[in-house]
């Protein structure tokens, strides 16, 4: 009897109930086949080469001999992947670092990316030098055969004793780990309401002069009927979200402006809030019309995703995916005949997410 | 011989007729003496223009605005951009070729000038800054034009491409403010002078950042940067998912 032989009684026997026995009959000349090596010429070839190395007949009884461990792990690779893992703990933790310490999200961004890059390094590397690696052919082999099945079960063995700095690797793992972790469980704090007061607090109060971009001072003549001009507060910021105004000069006649908001566009002149209300791009695209009986009428346009804006009554939402009027400014025209701001915004400026499409409560303006 | 002497009277006598031809044809365009410029437009707008714009230029309700005040800078840029006439009115004028010949243009634009209003506008290409240009346009025209003047949509309207527009184009159409575009008189001679400089280094600008890709912005610039990443990608995929031979 041969091995294969011996094996495949001993697979009927132990899940000889039902199913295989069912089977039983079928599958004998495919067990045979499987099994009977001798039959078939490739493992016909195999079984001469086993043969001429000289332990083909008496395998059955000689134990398998303990696995040798392959030297060409690299222990000098083990360090390097252990070092990588290390750096790339080190960019995870600079995340949440520079998530408390700094607001700039280009270093967040280089933080994580290098981070991933770090660890992406580290595991290839660890899977070609650190890790055995052995490329076998498999040909339709005797899976009867217990020394086969063991050199298989070797082989797992091996894997794991070539590893000699186990522990580093393991440590290194867990605090890139936990690192990327605090990284990804960081951003949290930036959820809910902590916006509070923000959206409120912008450089435009009472009194503040409207300048252009160069930072000269904007006056009632500096537009005509129908131009348009982006405008700052005066010495602040532009940097600012609540800063830049699209300053628009209207026909009086044009504007339809709510009762309350009367007295706010001296000349004509309407001042909205230039970051747009539905995803916080800059509204830069203005339409006014040569001739308003068959031409779209006057609007401020965002340019990424189309919302359009009617300057004349208020900044209401007359296209597109933006849920609340570009908020508006009211102007004044100061003792030199230079613009400026009679108060805050009517409406808390920037983006609104999630469906919001009114302010929360009171304007405490 | 003889037949010589027989062809040059016949040669001239087809010379004379087909100069008389031309002679009139002049006339038909306002060229002819005796006929000002503004009789041959008053001819060409009662014709051409006059059912939307009245026949005095007053413009008809629903139809056409009033002519009276817009001068020769508007009908210049409108005509010449063949821009006008439009098939209907609401209609959208874009950038065509113009069914009236130069002389034509030049007879409406002199008519409709005598309505009142600024004359052709001057400009100085040469004179103007190309970095101040830029400046001036990303500030004021990029919003819709995009920054190298490729155009875009607007809701409501098409922003034309800048790429057939010249300097005294550019001129006009920041003075005159066609269609729904606003018109931009803030805007002084020399800064007048820089943008128009900078619209026409846009039509073959230096690519100094690589390829252009058409100068229309971000979606193929991602697509250029999706392609390229993802060859990158596969490349990597590849050279870590490759076992080490032994």
């Amino acid at each position: 009897m041969t091995p294969g032989g011996f094996f495949a009684r001993l697979v009927t026997a132990l899940g000889g109930v039902s199913g295989l026995r069912r089977r039983r009959r079928g599958r004998q000349a495919e067990l045979h086949q499987l099994f009977h090596p001798v039959d078939r010429k490739v493992d016909a070839v195999r079984e001469s080469e086993e043969a001429s190395r000289g332990y083909g007949a008496t395998r059955r009884e000689e134990p398998v001999p303990p696995p040798e461990i392959d030297e060409t792990s690299d222990p000098h690779a083990e360090l390097v992947v252990a070092l990588l893992l290390i750096a790339a703990a080190i960019a995870f933790a600079g995340f949440v670092v520079f998530y408390v310490v700094s607001e700039d999200t280009q270093l967040l961004g280089l933080c994580l990316g290098l981070g991933l890059v770090l660890a992406g390094v580290a595991s290839a590397l660890a899977g070609k030098r650190v890790v055995i690696q052995e490329k076998t052919t498999d040909e339709y082999k005797d899976y009867g055969d217990r020394e086969e099945r063991r050199e298989v079960e070797n082989h797992l063995v091996e894997g794991k004793v070539g590893v000699t700095r186990r522990k580093l690797l393991f440590s290194s793992l867990a605090a890139v780990g936990a690192a990327l972790g605090a990284a990804a469980v960081m951003p949290i704090a930036s959820l809910g309401p902590r916006v509070g007061e923000k959206v409120y607090e912008t450089p435009w109060s009472a009194g503040k002069k409207v300048v252009d971009e160069t930072g000269e001072a904007i006056t009632l003549d500096t537009l005509s009927p129908g131009e348009f001009i982006t405008a700052f507060p005066a010495g602040a910021s532009k940097e600012d979200i609540g800063s830049a105004l699209v300053l628009v000069r209207l026909e009086a006649g044009e504007l339809e402006l709510p009762a309350d908001r009367a007295g706010s566009a001296p000349g004509g002149y309407v001042a909205y809030s230039k970051i747009c209300t539905h995803a916080g791009c800059a509204v830069s695209l203005f339409r006014y019309p040569t001739f308003d009986e068959t031409q779209p009428g006057p609007a401020l346009v965002c340019p990424c995703h189309y919302s359009t804006f009617n300057p004349a009554d208020g900044g209401k939402v007359l296209f597109g995916p933006a849920g609340r009027p570009l908020p508006q400014l009211p102007l004044r025209a100061g003792a030199d005949g230079g613009l400026e701001a009679a108060g805050g915004f009517y409406e808390p400026i920037g983006p609104s997410y999630g469906g919001i499409r009114e302010a929360p409560g009171e304007q405490p303006l | 011989m003889r037949r010589l002497r027989v062809l040059i009277p016949v040669a001239l006598l087809a010379a004379s007729i087909s100069l008389l031809a031309l002679e009139a044809r002049g006339a038909d365009t306002g060229g002819a003496p005796g006929r000002s410029p503004e009789s041959a437009g008053r001819r060409l707008f009662v014709q051409g223009c006059s059912s939307c714009h009245g026949f005095e230029g007053e413009g008809v309700k629903g139809s056409g605005p009033s002519l009276i005040g817009v001068g020769e800078q508007a009908a210049d840029f409108y005509l010449r951009t063949g821009r006008m006439p439009l098939d209907r009115p609401g209609e959208e004028p874009i950038r065509t070729p113009s069914p009236y010949k130069p002389a034509q243009i030049r007879a409406l634009v002199s008519y409709v000038g005598s309505f009142g209003g600024p004359p052709i506008p001057e400009v100085h290409p040469e004179d103007g800054d190309l970095a101040e240009g830029q400046k001036l346009f990303t500030e004021h025209c990029a919003g819709c034009h995009q920054i190298v003047g490729r155009g875009g949509i607007l809701p409501g309207a098409v922003v034309p491409d800048l790429g057939g527009a010249n300097a005294l184009d550019v001129a006009e159409a920041v003075r005159v403010g066609p269609y729904v575009m606003p018109s931009f008189d803030q805007l002084d001679q020399s800064e007048v002078d820089d943008l128009a400089r900078y619209v026409e280094y846009t039509h073959d600008p230096e690519d100094r950042g690589g390829w252009g890709i058409g100068h229309i912005g971000p979606i193929p610039e991602g697509m250029v940067a999706w392609l390229l990443a993802g060859v990158a990608l596969l490349f990597t995929i590849r050279l870590i998912g490759e076992r080490t031979p032994r």
